[in-house]
């Protein structure tokens, strides 16, 4: 809807913008965030340093972020995701040249207040941008392969650059993300089917071959694969802190061991507690019902989002809206799945709970912008 | 941006919709399965995961017990914990590795090789792993350490526990020694125990240290710790002490068993004195010997093969482990056995003209002459040999062989003390046993004065004298007290040999020492009371052919050292009440009168007197020379008490 279309709706002005805001979904979040808190305390070895003070300032910022976001009217926000894009496309870049190093990927870029990892905010600003673009195209033109080329483009040039840090996790993320964009804008079912049986017909084709005289990769690559899917396999190399969060995970039992008692996160077998990993220590030392309060709040905050959006109006609103509820169930889903080793570790963080800056503030600002369009939806 | 007619509008909206919720679906369904792995990890198999994390998380450490100690019969350590001073590092603490090192190398003196070896290890080690750089330092030098601690960080000055022998060679055929424990060790002995499975656990590998290993070794305390992630103990969980190992008094007497091998010492021999009352063993000695702490510390290569190449063999335990021939002191065996048998009447004389004819080959006596008429009497002091040929013919092997197992030859006694021999006592069965062959009388013959197939150790000699002495069957023992309960008496009940043949063979054996003509009456104790009764033996390891006895018999002086005659005495004393028995065998040393009968006789006075005997015990001719041993022996000893003394301090 352009804005002149929303002088003829009743739009609320400005305090009142605060009473429409999405409150339940406010509340999920700050239940999620002193999740992350609690965590992040225990996993210090009950200090506060080094990481849930800072964990609990960004988290206030985004908050504050979130809401005046939220108060500018969503169509600015629409007229900006070109620029958002071409901004966070750029800095993308840049951190091809000037990053920093970190684990043998590069990935940030030092802004002095803080390290900011560009391809975090490229997951909310492409989905910005494809949202708009679905809301500025005809709808009768969105199956039509030109028109479906150009969102492949918007999707797979930020995708590049995020692999050549490398990050595969955030690269799957980008792709999903906007593939699932493109699937709520009604791209035609037979895009979806054709690069879907593509992809498999590909990793078959791939496994397939081995040992025969086609065989597409060398003998190394696919054991590295095979290490990849299954770290059970190198139980003391790449298996081992997959072993280890997996007997975290399932020492916690129904009641879990108790709040500081999880003796695998306190005697450092867990990698990457404070971050990737966190989960496990929930799961260890809050239970299984700790772990599943935790994935019903946010289902919940993904329910809310999507509630808002389809019976939001504006389609530029409600497609960013589902963009990111989608983003952000690819992100605790992944993480989950990592953790409990359904899924390869790919390097996911959980959504508000891992320590991280840019990814906090980042999902803040997207949640800012579906607040926004929640705020200013066409009543 | 262009306006959308209403319809369309109406239309994506829904498509949209629709589409939302079959994403909804499908993360739903992912929501499902990730619910579903949750509760099958923490609902199902908790259990196993939760022994999982535990595993990880506790270790349990082996808390070594202090080893039990030996004493001697007057309570003087003779196997004993040593604090071992020792200093550690952990480079975590250290800070600047080199640094540290090079100051700690001002202050104590380390060998070069040791601080490259000890910094190697720091550096492969985790940083918080304490490791020892150099252990076995003087206590001055802990002293020094520990004032200059604070500019030593990451330096830490250590005490343990390692095992000295005191007496250093005087006792290790007795103790034995301990060592770490091996693969071999492992594979050869079915023990659970956990502390065998502590690197460089110190366990008994000879003598009574092997023997009463477990008693000595006590129980492993626990200490479950809890780890982290990389093997950093965090706390304590729970603390089991254990307990100590059992303290062992022996019946040895340290003093006199460094007089023994002192005595011994430059020759290949072994000697026993047992105490008549109980049965304990005052000295088991053999020489040469070794030190045993040699073997504690880790012994060197040379000093292995030094040992091992060594022809007298000083590793071997010859007092108790050797078996020789006994010859003639094994006559009062076959005297007894024809006694006891009826088939001789003590005053009975036989005829001896140097040789006897048994069925076609001749035995010849030791005196070429002969000894012409002799009774039982004569022929045990003058050590007859023909005698015994005859007699030995009526009674029988049998009935020999069962009277040597009665006075304890042929049999094993039961000692906690390495390979202990049973010697052989042959018989008909045993040989037609174990050589498929029947005995001929060729064998009794030989058997009756010592040789043949006849075996016995210094240890069965020493017991046979004093089972003769006191008509009880004297078993020996060497184990005095076990943490303090003392062990059952080796008096013995009864012997069951006639008390009237044992006095005749008794009053034979005082001649040998106090007749002018008895075999060992140049090695007599003119001491009131203290006069003892000894029997001399001499024994061939090579066989006399016909051709040399024509040419004259080659003296022992002439021949190899391995192939003189062994040389060997056994006595008691003194003869009217007595208290001791002692036996020596001497290897290769020639004529038992001459090589063994003198050491037996300095060993019968050290036990009586219980130390240095007065010069007036010694026939006056051999005093100047008695004299001049004696002092060479003091010498030697007093700086063994003040070795043992310093050591303990």
């Amino acid at each position: 809807m352009s804005y002149l279309e929303y002088n003829t709706k009743y739009v609320p002005t400005g305090l009142r913008k605060l009473i429409y805001l999405n409150w339940p979904l406010i509340m999920l979040l700050v239940a999620v965030a002193c999740t992350g808190f609690l965590m992040l305390y225990s996993v210090a070895g009950g200090s506060s340093e080094p990481w849930m003070s800072r964990q609990m300032e960004r988290f206030a910022a985004g908050l504050i972020i979130m809401i005046i976001v939220a108060m500018v009217p969503i169509w600015f926000w629409r007229n900006m995701a070109g620029v958002a894009y071409g901004v966070a496309l750029a800095l993308l870049i840049a951190v091809e040249f000037v990053g920093v190093e970190r684990n043998g990927s590069q990935r940030w870029l030092d802004l002095g207040v803080m390290d900011l990892q560009p391809s975090e905010l490229m997951k909310i600003t492409m989905v910005m941008l494809l949202a708009a673009y679905y809301d500025w195209l005809p709808t009768n033109k969105t199956s039509r392969p030109f028109w479906v080329l150009v969102p492949v483009a918007i999707i797979l040039l930020p995708t590049y650059f995020v692999l050549q840090q490398p990050d595969l996790g955030t690269s799957l993320l980008l792709m999903m993300g906007g593939a699932a964009v493109m699937f709520v804008a009604g791209v035609h079912w037979a895009y979806f089917a054709t690069v879907i049986s593509a992809g498999v017909g590909t990793v078959v084709a791939v496994f397939q071959s081995r040992g025969q005289s086609w065989q597409i990769l060398q003998d190394y690559q696919y054991r590295r694969i095979e290490t990849f899917l299954d770290p059970s396999q190198d139980p003391l190399g790449a298996g081992y802190h997959i072993t280890q969060a997996q007997i975290a995970f399932g020492s916690g039992g129904w009641t879990g061991r108790g709040f500081m008692q999880g003796t695998q996160s306190r005697l450092n077998f867990l990698p990457e507690k404070h971050t990737d990993f966190i989960f496990t220590t929930l799961a260890e030392e809050f239970g299984f019902i700790g772990a599943i309060t935790l994935l019903i709040l946010y289902v919940l905050i993904v329910f809310f989002c999507v509630a808002s959006a389809v019976t939001n109006k504006d389609r530029f609103a409600a497609l960013f809206t589902l963009g990111v509820a989608m983003t952000f169930f690819l992100f605790f889903a992944v993480n989950m799945a990592m953790v409990t080793g359904l899924a390869p570790v790919v390097g996911v963080p959980l959504p508000l709970v891992s320590y991280g800056g840019s990814a906090m503030l980042v999902l803040m600002l997207a949640f800012g912008v579906v607040q926004s369009a929640h705020v200013h939806k066409p009543r | 941006m262009a306006m959308k007619p209403a319809k369309d509008v109406g239309r994506s909206t829904r498509t949209m919709s629709r589409r939302a919720m079959l994403l909804g679906g499908v993360q739903m369904s992912v929501v499902a399965a990730l619910g579903g792995r949750m509760q099958a990890m923490q609902v199902e198999q908790a259990e196993d995961f939760r022994l999982l994390a535990e595993e990880n998380r506790i270790n349990i450490r082996l808390l070594p017990p202090a080893r039990g100690l030996i004493f001697d019969l007057n309570g003087l350590p003779i196997a004993d914990n040593e604090q071992n001073y020792r200093v550690v590092m952990v480079r975590e603490d250290a800070g600047d590795v080199d640094e540290v090192l090079a100051k700690l190398l001002t202050i104590v003196d380390i060998p070069e090789e040791t601080i490259a070896k000890a910094k190697e290890e720091i550096f492969k080690r985790s940083p918080f792993v304490p490791v020892t750089i150099a252990d076995r330092l003087a206590w001055e030098d802990m002293a020094k350490i520990n004032i200059n601690a604070p500019a030593l960080p990451g330096i830490i000055a250590e005490v343990g526990l390692s095992r000295v022998y005191p007496w250093g060679a005087e006792l290790s055929h007795v103790t034995g020694y301990v060592g770490p424990v091996s693969d071999y060790d492992l594979s050869k002995i079915d023990d659970q125990d956990p502390l065998l499975q502590i690197p460089k656990f110190q366990i008994g590998k000879t003598g009574v240290e092997n023997k009463l290993e477990r008693t000595l070794r006590g129980s492993a305390g626990t200490s479950q710790i809890e780890v982290n992630a990389i093997g950093r103990v965090m706390r304590e969980l729970d603390r089991v002490e254990g307990e100590p190992g059992k303290d062992i008094q022996l019946t040895i007497d340290a003093r006199l068993q460094a007089y023994v091998q002192a005595r011994l010492d430059g020759e290949s021999a072994g000697a026993v004195v047992i105490d008549l009352e109980h049965g304990d063993l005052r000295a088991v000695a053999s020489a040469p010997t070794f030190d045993p702490n040699l073997f504690v510390r880790g012994i060197s290569v040379k000093d292995w093969t030094d040992l091992n190449e060594n022809k007298y063999r000083p590793l071997a335990a010859k007092a108790v482990q050797g078996a020789y021939p006994p010859g003639s002191t094994f006559k009062m065996v076959t005297a007894l056995a024809a006694l006891e048998d009826g088939q001789i009447d003590p005053e009975e004389t036989v005829w001896c003209p140097g040789f006897t004819e048994v069925s076609g080959t001749r035995f010849h006596c030791w005196k070429r002459g002969g000894h012409g008429n002799l009774n039982l009497h004569e022929s045990l002091k003058q050590s007859c040999d023909c005698y015994y040929y005859e007699v030995s013919q009526r009674v029988g092997i049998d009935k020999i062989a069962e009277m040597a197992r009665k006075l304890g030859l042929g049999i094993k006694h039961d000692l906690p003390l390495s390979a202990v021999a049973s010697g052989l006592a042959p018989d008909k069965d045993w040989k037609t046993r174990t050589r498929g062959e029947s005995w001929r009388i060729g064998d009794t013959v030989n058997a009756s004065i010592g040789q043949g197939y006849v075996l016995s150790s210094p240890l069965q000699l020493a017991v046979m004298t004093a089972r003769i002495a006191t008509g009880r069957s004297v078993t020996p023992r060497i184990v005095r007290a076990i943490d303090g309960v003392e062990t059952a008496s080796g008096a013995g009940g009864p012997l069951g040999v006639n008390e009237n043949w044992l006095r005749r063979v008794r009053a034979s054996m005082d001649d040998v020492s106090n007749h002018l003509r008895g075999t060992a009456y140049r090695s007599r104790i003119i001491a009131d009371g203290m006069q003892m009764a000894g029997k001399t033996g001499t024994s061939q390891v090579r066989r006399i052919t016909a051709e040399e006895r024509a040419a004259g018999v080659t003296k022992n002086e002439d021949l190899p050292w391995e192939r003189r005659d062994h040389a060997l005495f056994v006595d008691f004393a003194p003869v009217d009440n007595p208290r001791f028995a002692v036996a020596v065998v001497v290897e290769h040393g020639g004529g038992g009168s001459r090589a063994a009968a003198p050491i037996g006789r300095d060993i019968t006075l050290q036990a009586l007197y219980g130390g240095p005997p007065p010069l007036e015990a010694y026939p006056s001719g051999d005093r100047e020379q008695i004299a001049e041993q004696q002092e060479r022996i003091a010498e030697k000893m007093a700086s063994l008490t003040t070795r043992a003394a310093g050591d303990r301090a």
